[in-house]
Formats: C-alpha cells, sequence, structure tokens
C-alpha cells in the first residue's frame, strides 16, 4: 500500500480535477473530459508498450487511430446495395489482383536467390501491378461514387452493431503494424520515428481520397450507437422518474404544477445526455480496465521481463539466444492493435468519421506527450499521462484566459495587447504542452510516475 | 511547332513550378542535415522553426511598408530578410542555451533530442500562432509576373503560355546564390572545414583542439539562415500560413534523408528529387500527348499516375523506398 502511495495520491489529484470541472462547469463538459481521457489512455498504453516495453519509437499513431476510425465505420455502416451492384464487381476484381500480386511477390521472393534481376522484377511487377489495377477499378470507382453522391457514395459497411468494430480495428491497425515494421523496424531509433510518422501520413492520404471506401473528406455522419440516444431518453418513462427522482429535492421547492413541470423537462434534456455519456464512460473503462489488467501481467510476466532485456541491451538479449527481430515486430503488432481499439472508440464516441480531422499534433504527438509526462514503461503512468495531458489540453484556454486577465488586470479593456492575448488563448495549449514537455524531460525524465521494477 | 508547345507545356506545368519547390525543400533540407549531421539530431521543430523566420520577416516587411520603404518591382520582403534572419538567430540560439544545450552535454542519445525537439515544435508553433495567428497570410508586393502568358504567347505565336512569376525566379536565384556561399562555406574556409571535422568524427575533432561552441554556434547561425530564407522564399511564392509549414516538416525530411542525411549536397539534390517526382508523377499529360502524338492516336483520359491529392504521399512512398533499399540515402550520407 505504501509504496503505491503516489499513485493512488496521483489519481485522486486528477479525480478531484475532473469533479470540480463538474461542479464548477457542468457535468456535461466533465463528463465528455473523462471519457476523451479514457480514450487517450488507451492510446497511451498501445504508444507505451511500444516505447516503454519495447523502446520502439512509433510516430503513426495517427495513422492506426484513423484505421480504427475506418473499422468502425466498415462495421456499422449499412451495405449500400446499390453501389455494389454499380461497382462491387470491380473492386472485387481489384483484390483479387492484389491477392494475386502479393503471392506472385512472395513466390519469386522465396524461389529465387537474391539478385538484381530479382529486385528489377519485383519492381516491374508492382509499378504494373498498381496501373493494371488503377485502370480496371477505374470503371467501378466511378460508378459506385455516382450512387446518390450527397448520402452515400460509397460501398457501405456490414451493418453489424458497431462494439464489433473494436476488435475489428485493433486487427486492422495490426495488419498495417505487421506491413509497417517488416518495412521499418531495422532502422535506427530516430529513422524509425519518421518513417512510421511518413507512412501514417500516406494511410491519412489514402483514407482522405479513396471516396468509394470511406466517403474520404465528405465524412460519414449519423452512426450507429451502442448507447441509448438523448431524444429515446426523454421519452421513455423509467428515465423521466429517475430523473424526477433525483432532483426531489430541487423540484419540490417550485410550488406552481407548470413551472414544475418546466424545470423537469429541462433536467431531463440535461439528464439525458449526462446519462449517454456515462454509458460510453463504462464502455470505455471495461476496456481500459480489461488492458491494463492484461498489460500488468504481461508486463510482469517472463515476456515482459524478455523485452525489458532487449530494450536495454539488445545485443545481449540476442545473444542469449531472444529473437529480437520477432519480439520486436510482435510488440510493434500489440501496441498499434491498441491504439487501434482507440480509434474505433474514438469514432463510436463521435458518431462520425471525419478523415480531415487526422493530424499529428493531435493524434502522434500530444499522445507522445502523454507517454513521456505519465511515465513511460508504467502502465499506471501512462494511464495518468493521458488524463492529465488531456485534461489539460481542454482546460488550458480557460486557465490562460484566467491568467491573462489577472496579469493585465491593471490595463484596460482596450488596450491592444490584452486584446490580441485574449484572443490568442486557444493557442496557449501548444504552449503549456511543450513547456510541459520540456520540463518532465529536463527536471524528471522518467514521468510523473516513473517505471518501477520489483525483482522478486 | 507542336514539338515545342509540347516542350513549353512541360516548362510550364512542370520544370518551373517544380524547379522554385525543389529549391525551397532543398533549403529546408541542408538546414535538417546540418542540424543533423553536426548536432546529431532529428529536428522535429525544423517546419515550425521555418515559420517563425518567416513570421519575423513579415513583421518587418510590415514595419516597412508602413514607414513607405520599398524595392521598386522587387518585394520588400527582400528588404526584411536580414532582420528576421537576426530574430531567428537569436531564437535558436535562445532555445540551444535552455533547452539542447543541456542534453548535448548530458550525451544524450538522439532518440530523447528528437523527444525535446517536439517540446520545441509545440512551444515555437504557440509563439508563431499567439504573435500573427493560424490565419493565411500574404506579404508579396511589387511586379508579380516577369512574362505573362498571354504577352508570351502574343510574342511567340505559340498556343501554350509561358507563365513565369518573380517569386520563381528570385526563388531559384536566391537558392543558386546561397547554396553556392554555403558550400564554398564549408570547403574553402578553415571554419567550415573544422564542422565537417566535427561532423565525421567528434571526439578527433575535438582532440585537434576545435573548440566545439563555436561549431555550435556557426551551425545555428548557417541554420537561421536557410530557415528564415527558405520560410520566406516559400511565403513570398504560396502563402504563410503556420500549418502548412508544420506539414512542410515532412517532405523536408524526406528530401534530407532521400538525398544522404548529413550530407548537405546530398540534401540540396535530395529536395529537387522530392519536387520532380511529386509533380512528375500527379501531373495529367493528356494536353502533352495531344501535341506530340498524331490525332488518331490522341488519349481519352487524362494520362495521371496519380491524383493530385497523393502528391504528399508520392515522396513519402519514395522515401520509404529509399530507406529499404538504400537506407544511407542516394548520395551516401550517413549509415542508419
Amino acid at each position: 500500500m505504501r509504496k503505491n502511495l503516489n499513485v493512488i495520491a496521483a489519481y485522486s489529484i486528477m479525480m478531484v480535477l475532473i469533479l470540480m470541472v463538474g461542479i464548477f462547469q457542468s457535468w456535461n463538459i466533465a463528463l465528455s473530459i473523462f471519457n476523451l481521457c479514457l480514450i487517450s489512455a488507451v492510446m497511451t498504453m498501445g504508444a507505451n508498450i511500444q516505447w516503454g516495453y519495447a523502446g520502439l519509437i512509433n510516430f503513426g499513431i495517427m495513422g492506426y487511430t484513423a484505421l480504427g476510425g475506418l473499422a468502425a465505420v466498415l462495421i456499422s455502416v449499412d451495405p449500400v446495395q446499390e453501389a455494389w451492384r454499380a461497382g462491387g464487381f470491380d473492386i472485387l476484381m481489384s483484390l483479387w489482383l492484389i491477392v494475386v500480386m502479393v503471392l506472385v511477390i512472395r513466390f519469386i521472393l522465396k524461389r529465387f536467390e537474391k539478385s538484381k534481376i530479382r529486385t528489377y522484377s519485383i519492381a516491374t511487377i508492382i509499378i504494373s501491378g498498381i496501373l493494371l489495377i488503377r485502370f480496371s477499378a477505374e470503371p467501378g470507382i466511378e460508378a459506385i461514387e455516382a450512387v446518390d453522391p450527397a448520402k452515400t457514395g460509397f460501398l457501405g459497411g456490414f451493418g453489424l452493431p458497431i462494439i464489433f468494430s473494436w476488435i475489428v480495428g485493433a486487427l486492422f491497425a495490426g495488419g498495417l503494424a505487421f506491413i509497417v515494421g517488416k518495412v521499418a523496424l531495422g532502422l535506427r531509433a530516430d529513422y524509425l520515428a519518421i518513417a512510421t510518422l511518413l507512412i501514417s501520413e500516406i494511410v491519412i492520404a489514402i483514407i482522405k481520397h479513396e471516396d468509394w471506401l470511406t466517403r474520404g473528406v465528405k465524412n460519414v455522419i449519423g452512426l450507429k450507437r451502442p448507447a441509448p440516444y438523448e431524444v429515446d431518453l426523454q421519452t421513455t418513462d423509467w428515465f423521466i422518474k429517475l430523473v424526477e427522482k433525483f432532483n426531489s429535492g430541487k423540484l419540490s421547492v417550485i410550488e406552481n404544477l407548470a413551472d414544475r413541470q418546466a424545470a423537469l423537462n429541462q433536467l431531463v434534456i440535461e439528464g439525458s445526455s449526462v446519462f449517454v455519456k456515462l454509458c460510453y464512460s463504462g464502455l470505455f473503462l471495461v476496456v481500459v480496465i480489461i488492458l491494463l489488467i492484461l498489460t500488468q501481467k504481461a508486463l510482469y510476466s517472463p515476456w515482459g521481463r524478455m523485452m525489458r532485456a532487449i530494450r536495454d541491451n539488445e545485443e545481449a538479449a540476442n545473444a542469449m539466444g531472444k529473437n529480437v527481430v520477432k519480439q520486436h515486430l510482435l510488440i510493434f503488432i500489440l501496441g498499434s492493435a491498441i491504439v487501434g481499439i482507440a480509434g474505433a472508440m474514438l469514432v463510436t464516441q463521435d458518431g462520425l468519421f471525419t478523415p480531415g480531422s487526422y493530424r499529428p499534433m493531435r493524434y502522434t504527438f500530444l499522445i507522445w506527450v502523454m507517454v513521456i509526462v505519465g511515465g513511460s514503461g508504467n502502465n499506471f503512468g501512462a494511464i495518468l499521462g493521458g488524463f492529465v495531458v488531456w485534461f489539460l489540453w481542454i482546460e488550458a484556454a480557460p486557465i490562460s484566459l484566467f491568467l491573462i486577465n489577472f496579469f493585465t488586470a491593471g490595463i484596460p479593456e482596450t488596450n491592444a495587447l490584452k486584446a490580441h492575448l485574449i484572443e490568442s488563448v486557444p493557442y496557449f495549449r501548444f504552449l503549456l504542452m511543450g513547456l510541459g514537455l520540456l520540463f518532465i524531460m529536463r527536471y524528471r525524465p522518467k514521468g510523473i510516475l516513473p517505471e518501477k521494477i520489483e525483482i522478486k | 511547332m507542336d514539338f515545342v508547345n509540347a516542350i513549353i507545356l512541360l516548362l510550364n506545368y512542370i520544370f518551373i513550378p517544380a524547379l522554385t519547390y525543389g529549391s525551397q525543400l532543398a533549403l529546408g533540407a541542408i538546414f535538417v542535415t546540418l542540424i543533423y549531421g553536426i548536432l546529431r539530431f532529428a529536428n522535429f521543430a525544423t517546419g515550425d522553426m521555418m515559420s517563425f523566420g518567416t513570421m519575423m520577416t513579415i513583421l518587418f516587411t510590415w514595419y516597412f511598408q508602413s514607414l513607405g520603404v520599398s524595392l521598386g518591382v522587387l518585394p520588400t520582403a527582400l528588404l526584411a530578410i536580414p532582420f528576421g534572419i537576426i530574430f531567428m538567430i537569436l531564437y535558436m540560439l535562445l532555445i540551444d542555451k535552455f533547452v539542447f544545450k543541456y542534453y548535448r552535454n548530458q550525451k544524450s542519445p538522439p532518440v530523447q533530442f528528437a523527444m525535446v525537439s517536439i517540446g520545441v515544435m509545440f512551444v515555437t508553433q504557440a509563439v508563431v500562432r499567439i504573435i500573427i495567428g493560424p490565419g493565411d497570410r500574404r506579404f508579396f508586393d511589387g511586379e508579380k509576373f516577369i512574362i505573362k502568358a498571354r504577352e508570351f504567347k502574343e510574342m511567340t505565336g505559340l498556343n501554350e503560355g509561358l507563365t513565369l512569376k518573380s517569386t520563381q525566379v528570385i526563388t531559384i536565384f536566391v537558392t543558386i546564390v546561397l547554396v553556392s556561399l554555403l558550400f564554398w562555406f564549408l570547403n574553402r574556409t578553415k571554419t567550415g572545414k573544422s564542422m565537417k571535422a566535427y561532423s565525421d568524427n567528434e571526439d578527433l575533432a575535438l582532440l585537434s583542439g576545435i573548440d566545439p561552441k563555436k561549431i555550435v554556434l556557426v551551425t545555428w547561425v548557417i541554420a537561421g539562415i536557410l530557415a528564415t530564407i527558405g520560410g520566406a522564399l516559400y511565403g513570398l511564392d504560396k502563402s504563410f500560413k503556420p500549418f502548412t509549414y508544420f506539414n512542410n516538416m515532412l517532405p523536408i525530411f524526406a528530401a534530407a534523408i532521400v538525398g544522404g542525411i548529413g550530407n548537405p549536397f546530398g540534401a540540396f539534390l535530395g529536395g529537387y528529387v522530392i519536387a520532380f517526382s511529386e509533380i512528375l508523377l500527379t501531373y495529367a499529360y493528356k494536353k502533352f500527348f495531344m501535341y506530340i502524338l498524331p490525332e488518331s492516336m490522341e488519349p481519352n483520359s487524362l494520362v495521371q499516375l496519380l491524383s493530385t491529392d497523393y502528391k504528399f504521399a508520392v515522396s513519402f512512398s519514395i522515401l520509404v523506398i529509399v530507406l529499404i533499399y538504400r537506407p544511407s540515402g542516394i548520395f551516401k550520407g550517413k549509415v542508419l
């Protein structure tokens, strides 16, 4: 108990902060911060098992998040029958062509010795294959995108409950990580960072512009929810009774019956959105707890010890007969898959998929700030980092507004500098994040909750 | 005649824009490569440092414009660039003193430097957005065109017009002058040679009496000049927007690595490799083939290898291919 005191203290402070937002701002804001904190925590856990356990640097988090989001769309949206009839055959043919191409390349790689001719022939196959696919798929793609472009214009998905997409998102992200890992894991650390960053940009470019699959920048809205809708709740009897019961003290003060009904309606509207957010919180909390248990088990298992050995001294681990390349690939896939889950969760919560919103600042670098600030190698630290950084990211604007007003209290409102500062309040969050990262790196390089390995 | 038209077409839509864009990338790429070669880290704050330098240039441009000072046909920004450079260098030295120096003395691994540079990236982004805002800014003034398409058509009697913007000429001219000066400095002067020695082998360089403080100082000064001029030229040619500059970091990295990181000449050429491949692969060649092929063979489609949406993806794919097959870059930089 004693040795975990700092963990408990840190989490209690965090919870108190969120509760304070609930009391002073509103419960809606507090819960939406809390939900995004949970999603961020899943992302940081993914990044943490790559960086903290194995020392692999992955700046491609944005790409895996987006793939998770794509999974949410492909699983939950109903299939667009007309689009399938219009261009489904062409698309399936192209998919077959890709499979055939991959098989041929694999065959060549296995059958022939490494030589210049082999390299060139593989390059020729890839280039001609891409051209062939492009021309064979073109009519299909055009036909699909022409089907009611204002509403659909894409193939749609499988029409399954969106919860399944959390698993499929993990599979998608893991699949991408397998390819990326095969290609890039041999690189030195800072090159791996650049390569993964650029590959994630390629992924985003594809998601943004392949309209037949993702609707691209036209966005997919109105995804099905795993939680009830506010509108339905507001007309449900048991929910209205529940709200009445919760607020009986407040309502009984109001004498007038009509006034009381109006107040109740207002409370029901507010309550319904809080209730929906609570449903999400519950779902997300389950995911976070399951992942936390699994990652903690992994950390203290022989496998976790091996990963730390590989991280701390690759050559020695290799000499002890551990397959470093294979383990690196494995952990790269695992970490990315977790990020994929988070991506699907994010889209589930928002109910919409906007490829244009995936930007490296928000989905890669911010997550890294969370990992570093929280404490790499420590799962509790990573989750805490997700909470602290997301909380500050959201609350930075009000905090800096308060500070500006405090320090310029003597200056009149019309002062140009003061007005300019107040206008640029939203950008102080970058400053806060940057300074926070720099200070933590300098004075507490292991993060708020440092890695602590007990040798039993 | 059709053949000449086809050439003009390529010149107008591929060659000149790619040369301009390539020059802008090349300056950034040399900046990245110098920092990597001498200070030994991948600087993720590259794009934002360039936007800081450009911002200072814009502020001085506005100041000069308010004073009524101008260069006539040339943009006022050219006058403001030296002042922008001074502030850029001061900012870089300040950051070096308070941030990077500590890790240099600790001999931290490059990954830690990269993480720290992300902190610097956040801070710089905030500073730029707080001072000048996130919006699109154009600060070009003076004569916009050297050759206008219509005039060119009238002059030569060709079907295709050739447009030559003054910013394009300025960009290419300034880049050539600056890069020649830089290579002269690196290869001919004592300081430049000692920088190369320091980059090759730090311990040996220190043993032979090279002052590391001076090397670091000179590196930041050159980096400041490159970052400000590269950023300002890009801003003059297109427009200044902090977010675009952050994004430009990616093709710049690609250029530096494709050219062979740590090798300034490689970075210079890498900029053009990236720019030309981006534009060559995403250009629609329909009109070109209409000129050179007989009428019966004219293509129906756009003859475009990739849609322009994939412009960035092209350069990143090139980078990935280079990383796999030739990790030291085309022109043999440091081995990764």
